[in-house]
């Protein structure tokens, strides 16, 4: 039997999770918590042009710099693959996200508590690509802690958005930061067809 | 458990590599729709075609020859994504690979999306 490009195997899947958040905050770390594999490294190219207003101009190898990006891969079912694709949060990645956020279930946007004003760009992008996500808070040896509440207010988020705390090493709570931004994802998707079936 | 557990050195200075998009002829994107966690697999015509020659696309092929997704794709023939894409888009129109699992779209219905969305969870749960 022939499928073609457009006609895969029907039920077979993929799907993805991105996994935001500032410099060292533990993107990968979270990723290589639950991934089957260890993290592989895929790479996009930040020409001049891609990087847009915030251009590298001021960095020497501005033609041929790229963004490195880990990702790591659970298998769920025989015939559905989730990928998680930990991505760098600075704005002038964004051109990168357009691409990687499109078909994704959500994200998660790990946060330091120390180094909150790194999470807003992902804040801000996410919520005008209307993309659900979840903040989580990575509880590091000896951080601070900070109520789930105050950061929500720090980052002006909506009521609803869940604010959880996690230690990013850890594999059973990479999963429930994994399973709350799919739920939320699944809450937001089914009040969409509640209003749509309402109006 | 990963090895390395680093979110440094995102920004990684390539000077001195060829030009990447030399191998597509500068085409930039891909003919086929691809995203990152498109599954791609070989079909009889990839499997069977002497790739001599050709290195780069015979890797590329090879690395298909167990069910495996673009990002993977990437890693293994260790050429940035969007190279990857247009060649595996290429490789796609002439046959010799093919997409193996649906994803998300911006097309995908609420009712697909839902299905979706919910499977993952049922998987994540069981994990």
């Amino acid at each position: 039997m022939d499928f073609g490009p457009s006609s895969p195997p029907s039920g077979a899947a993929s799907t993805k999770i991105v996994v935001a958040g500032g410099f060292g905050v533990g993107k990968t770390t979270l990723v290589g918590a639950v991934s089957e594999i260890v993290p592989l490294r895929t790479e996009a190219l930040v020409t001049n042009e891609s990087a847009g207003v915030d251009n590298l101009s001021n960095t020497p190898m501005k033609s041929t710099t790229t963004v490195a990006m880990d990702f790591g891969r659970i298998t769920l079912a025989d015939d559905l693959v989730l990928y998680l694709f930990g991505t760098p949060g600075q704005k002038r990645f964004w051109f990168m996200w357009d691409d990687i956020i499109k078909g994704a279930i959500g994200a998660v946007i790990i946060v330091d508590t120390q180094r909150l004003d790194e999470a807003f760009a992902a804040v801000d992008y996410f919520e005008a690509k209307q993309l659900p996500f979840i903040v989580a808070i990575n509880e590091f040896d000896g951080a601070q802690r900070f109520p789930a509440e105050d950061v929500r207010e720090a980052l002006a988020l909506p009521v609803d958005t869940p604010v959880i705390a996690i230690d990013a090493r850890d594999r059973n709570s990479a999963k429930a930061a994994l399973i709350r931004v799919t739920e939320y994802a699944l809450e937001r998707v089914t009040s969409q067809s509640t209003s749509a079936a309402r109006y | 458990m990963a090895p390395h557990h680093h979110d440094e050195d995102e920004l990684v200075p390539t000077a001195g590599i060829v030009r990447p998009y030399a191998l597509t002829s500068g085409r930039t994107r891909s003919s086929v729709d691809l995203p990152v966690e498109a599954i791609i697999e070989q079909t009889d015509s990839g499997r069977e075609r002497d790739w001599n020659g050709q290195s780069q696309l015979g890797t590329i092929v090879a690395a298909c020859a167990s069910r495996t997704s673009v990002a993977e794709i990437s890693a293994a023939a260790k050429l940035p994504l969007g190279v990857v894409r247009v060649l595996l888009g290429d490789l796609v129109e002439q046959g010799h690979v093919r997409i193996a699992a649906t994803t998300l779209t911006d097309a995908s219905s609420r009712d697909v999306r839902q299905d979706l969305i919910e499977r993952t969870l049922r998987g994540l749960r069981a994990i």
